[in-house]
């Protein structure tokens, strides 16, 4: 077989790999050798019962599940993310009926991130303050600070409660990283992309167990163009449950 | 140096964007942005293959080389090399106006146009050959030279990493309208 005919799995140090390698763990599938490099020897259960974490692929020996979750992850480049996140507008937009459903996307793209991310921060805040946050005050500071911080590289600008409506909170974000460099043509209405930040509120809201509704809205004020309103509306039942607990 | 205009042309020498910065230039319709573009493309074209063969001029590297330059040197005052137009037109320069052009690696073109060199009323002879600084003269390009540096910056920050930008459309920006008058203004 040429070498030229066979299609190598995406990671790239596979098309490395020669039929003599064996995994450093021992372990992992070796696609020049096919299923047998997966089989389950006496040396291999070994390593299995014996170690705690095994790296399936041969080559992730410093993979993100090789890290200690602890730590505190290596800042991302901005440049590369933006890239990313076009993309992911481009594909939505192609998907989507309409400027609602676009923004409806982006959001539901973003919960999953939320509630993942919540997860993470709080294991990494455990060792410190083993705290969970109960109050509807508390858990939008925690959003606002900690939890922006450990996401954004920095807190939300400014953290308000809605003068006219009981059940309602903005966060507010001066220069959104998620939208730093989009210009939204004004076809697209008051379409805003940090929809996909809200997501991520969102998500972490929902899964501690605090139900919301979050919006993005852009709200320019002069010299800051990009200034964003997050727009948290809370259930009903949450204030039912907030005043049988503290009152 | 007070730049009057900006201009961005994709690689097939179509305007993209446009930006009279300061006013003070003959405003030309949007149609003769369009010809000045086209013309600018095709001259910097054919500018980047006018060069001495490399060959003959191995040759005749004593004789005729060295009298060429010489006559240069006399006629204009300026020391260059015979490779000084390898990427093209770079600059034109004249009483009224200066323009600069920038090509990058895609093929896109960055132009500017500014007022004309300062007078140099005590201008130093050049007396010194070896030396290549083009002294007052070389100092309103060295400052387009970063000017396009950030110029090309902003593009790729804010039209790039725009999802509601196609590529080799028009620019319609607003952020990046924005900074390009931060910048030149």
């Amino acid at each position: 077989m040429s070498n030229d005919n066979i299609i190598y799995p995406s990671v790239h140090s596979f098309s490395n790999l020669s039929l003599s390698d064996s995994s450093r763990t021992g372990f992992g599938y070796n696609p020049y050798k096919g299923p047998s490099s997966n089989a389950i020897t006496p040396e291999t259960s070994n390593i299995l019962i014996n170690k705690k974490t095994v790296s399936l692929t041969p080559t992730s020996f410093d993979s993100i599940y090789d890290r200690n979750i602890l730590k505190k992850v290596p800042e991302i480049s901005l440049s590369s993310f933006s890239f990313l996140f076009c993309e992911i507008v481009n594909w939505t937009r192609n998907n989507s009926k309409g400027i609602q459903d676009l923004e409806q996307r982006l959001n539901t793209l973003g919960y999953q991130i939320g509630q993942r991310f919540l997860e993470l921060v709080k294991t990494r805040e455990r060792i410190k303050y083993s705290k969970r946050e109960i109050k509807i005050l508390e858990i939008l500071q925690f959003i606002h600070g900690a939890f922006w911080k450990s996401i954004f590289g920095k807190t939300a600008n400014e953290l308000e409660k809605s003068q006219d409506i009981e059940n309602e909170y903005m966060i507010i974000d001066d220069i959104p990283l998620v939208s730093k460099f989009i210009s939204v043509p004004k076809d697209y209405g008051n379409l805003s992309c940090s929809a996909f930040t809200a997501g991520i509120i969102e998500g972490a809201l929902d899964s501690a167990c605090f139900p919301a509704t979050v919006t993005a809205h852009s709200v320019p004020k002069e010299g800051l163009p990009l200034r964003t309103v997050f727009l948290i509306k809370f259930d009903e039942s949450l204030y039912t449950r907030e005043n049988l607990r503290f009152n | 140096m007070k730049v009057y205009s900006c201009l961005i042309l994709n690689k097939a020498g179509g305007l993209i964007y446009q930006n009279n910065v300061n006013p003070g230039l003959n405003s030309l319709s949007s149609n003769d942005f369009l010809v000045l573009a086209g013309t600018l493309h095709g001259v910097h074209a054919i500018a980047s293959k006018i060069k001495p063969i490399p060959s003959q001029a191995k040759d005749d590297i004593g004789v005729t080389n060295t009298h060429n330059t010489n006559t240069n040197l006399i006629a204009t005052g300026k020391s260059q090399n015979a490779n000084s137009n390898q990427s093209g037109l770079q600059t034109i320069e004249t009483d009224f106006f200066n323009l600069y052009i920038f090509q990058t690696l895609t093929g896109l073109k960055f132009v500017i146009v500014t007022s004309p060199n300062p007078v140099v009323h005590n201008l130093q002879p050049m007396n010194d050959f070896k030396s290549i600084s083009r002294g007052e003269l070389q100092k309103q390009y060295d400052s387009t030279v970063k000017l396009f540096r950030q110029l090309y910056l902003l593009f790729s920050d804010f039209v790039m990493k725009d999802p509601f930008y196609s590529l080799d459309m028009p620019v319609k920006s607003s952020l990046f309208d924005m900074r390009v008058k931060e910048l030149l203004v």
